[in-house]
């Protein structure tokens, strides 16, 4: 376990779903619901010869994050690629409608999602793929009630397919450069389109067209931060009282942004074609530069926005 | 089923639905009790990529600005998300988020919002079309499913035959409308031999729950044992903080 006595220090990407937890909350205002001495086993994975885990691979909870009241959870990607399976996805239900059903009656201030997954558990599929539906619902549900959701995503595991879907349902997303956010994983758009169309072996690739410094620059994730546990919470906690609110007027204005991408760079068949378009300097280099230089780009217009 | 079939069956006195361009359709339809109702689909198996999602979606929004409480029918024969870098490049997981986020905005505006599920729907899919309405039905042909038991069987490393020989005693993991229903995700099961348009109006005139049952449903159908109880003892957990 890395910086025990520093946790906020530690890089986001290679810790714990709680040590990334204990560094993103105010020191010791983490109480977990259903902890691990709770046994919320998945009874699904001894069939397929797995060996399941005490908490589902997710924790959840309450906490303080800069004196703001907030629900978390955060999904732990080296327990079966921090896949949604029964347990799991309802714990997640759970806390969810628990944020609404406190909202404006002493609930929490936001709901952060610190998701780290391949998608669905397929040793549990039907399950997995409902609670995704039921997730984006809840999301819905507690936006609507006026309590910001914060997705980030920063972790081995990234946010590929249902887990990508509910990143876009979010209020805001905040991502690091290890952040892959996508629906169909690089390996399964080349096992059934065949390697011309997809290389999941060009990690190059897989970054340019999945990674986190493309979403941020085309507006697909709205805060772009350094790898450390410190800087998620620094963005997480300015997130929160500058989220859109979910209403038609949102969801007109995302619907003209998302046409406007396509219809702007949607013949581009990889990264620097879009910077080229976009008129970024050295498009070819976005993917090499240091986080610092990174940061210093002017984003593309339309990039910065409420419509999500 | 063919599309008009389909089409003739549910909406017998009068419907305009017209082809788009992505194996969209769009339009409106006469449904007894009703009157007029938004009908929006993708059909023929096409895969939804972001062109087909922003269609679909536009057309949801333009509903709800409309105003009016006219239901929306969504019509699903298409197959998993299209797989293909351009849409990947693009946000693919943006678009079919916007699509959820823009039928569940429907239901919110008091737009009843029903599924009818007559060929594939996978994935990505499935999750932005069938799964975001609040309703979901499936017609004779119904092929749902979130991944297809080879692709588990390479995942598991299960051999495919040990899979079949599961599916048999769990709706947990096996692909078709039948476990889907088990589950709670598929609300209602239609057959050829009862008119879908009697079917439609008979769900239309039910009243609409207002949050989320399909825990519940799952439950009591015994095909997910688990999800009602687990997120209920996080609410209460939960609850005792606030």
């Amino acid at each position: 376990m890395s910086n025990l006595l520093q946790p906020h220090k530690a890089d986001w990407y290679e810790a714990s779903a709680r040590e990334r937890i204990a560094g993103l909350l105010d020191p010791t205002s983490f109480a977990e619901f259903l902890g691990p001495e709770q046994r919320a086993v998945s009874p699904h994975l001894a069939q397929f010869g797995l060996t399941g885990a005490f908490d589902d691979g997710i924790v959840v909870g309450r906490g303080s994050c800069g004196d703001h009241e907030v629900f978390v959870a955060a999904q732990e990607g080296q327990f079966l690629g921090g896949a949604f399976g029964e347990v799991h996805g309802a714990k997640l239900v759970g806390l969810l409608r628990a944020a609404r059903a406190g909202a404006g009656r002493g609930g929490p201030r936001a709901v952060l999602l610190l998701l780290d997954t391949g998608g669905v558990r397929l040793q549990e599929a039907n399950a997995g793929e409902l609670a995704i539906s039921e997730i984006i619902r809840a999301i819905i549900d507690v936006r609507t009630a006026g309590v910001p959701v914060l997705a980030l995503v920063g972790g081995r595991a990234g946010a590929f397919g249902g887990g990508g879907i509910i990143t876009a349902c979010c209020s805001r997303i905040v991502v690091s450069e290890h952040a892959r956010v996508s629906v169909s994983g690089p390996e399964v758009i080349e096992t059934n389109k065949g390697v011309e169309e997809f290389d999941a072996r060009d990690r190059a690739l897989v970054w340019r067209v999945c990674g986190a410094r493309t979403r941020y620059l085309t507006g697909g994730a709205d805060r772009y931060v350094k790898g450390s546990i410190e800087d998620f919470r620094e963005a997480a906690t300015s997130l929160i009282s500058h989220a859109p609110t979910f209403e038609l007027s949102t969801l007109k204005a995302e619907q003209q942004r998302l046409t406007e991408r396509l219809q702007h760079f949607g013949d581009c068949r990889d990264a620097p074609e879009i910077w080229r378009k976009a008129g970024l300097t050295q498009p070819d280099r976005i993917t090499d530069i240091t986080d610092d230089a990174f940061l210093a780009i002017q984003r593309p217009k339309g990039a910065d926005h409420d419509a999500r | 089923m063919t599309l008009d079939e389909i089409l003739a069956s549910l909406f017998p006195s009068s419907h305009r639905v017209e082809r788009g361009s992505s194996g969209t359709v769009h339009g409106t339809a006469k449904v007894e009790g009703q009157g007029d109702v938004t009908v929006v689909g993708i059909v023929e198996g096409t895969p939804l990529g972001i062109d087909g999602a922003i269609l679909l979606a536009g057309h949801v929004l333009a509903a709800v600005e409309a105003g009016g409480r006219a239901p929306i029918i969504v019509l699903v024969d298409t197959s998993s998300q299209n797989m293909a870098r351009r849409d990947e490049l693009m946000g693919l997981n943006e678009y079919l988020a916007h699509l959820a986020k823009s039928l569940a905005l429907a239901a919110q505006h008091g737009h009843p919002t029903v599924s009818v599920l007559f060929g594939h729907a996978a994935a990505g899919a499935f999750i932005a079309t069938a799964l975001s309405s609040e309703s979901l039905v499936a017609l004779p042909g119904a092929e749902p499913s979130v991944m297809d038991l080879p692709s588990i069987s390479r995942v598991t490393k299960l051999p495919l035959d040990q899979l079949k020989e599961l599916a048999k005693s769990t709706p947990i993991f096996a692909p078709g409308v039948e476990p889907l229903f088990a589950t709670g995700a598929v609300a209602e099961t239609w057959s050829v031999n009862e008119p879908f348009a009697q079917r439609l109006a008979a769900l239309l005139r039910q009243p609409v729950a207002t949050s989320d049952q399909r825990d519940r449903i799952g439950f009591e159908r015994k095909g997910r044992l688990l999800a009602q109880k687990v997120a209920e003892r996080v609410a209460i957990e939960a609850a005792a903080h606030v």
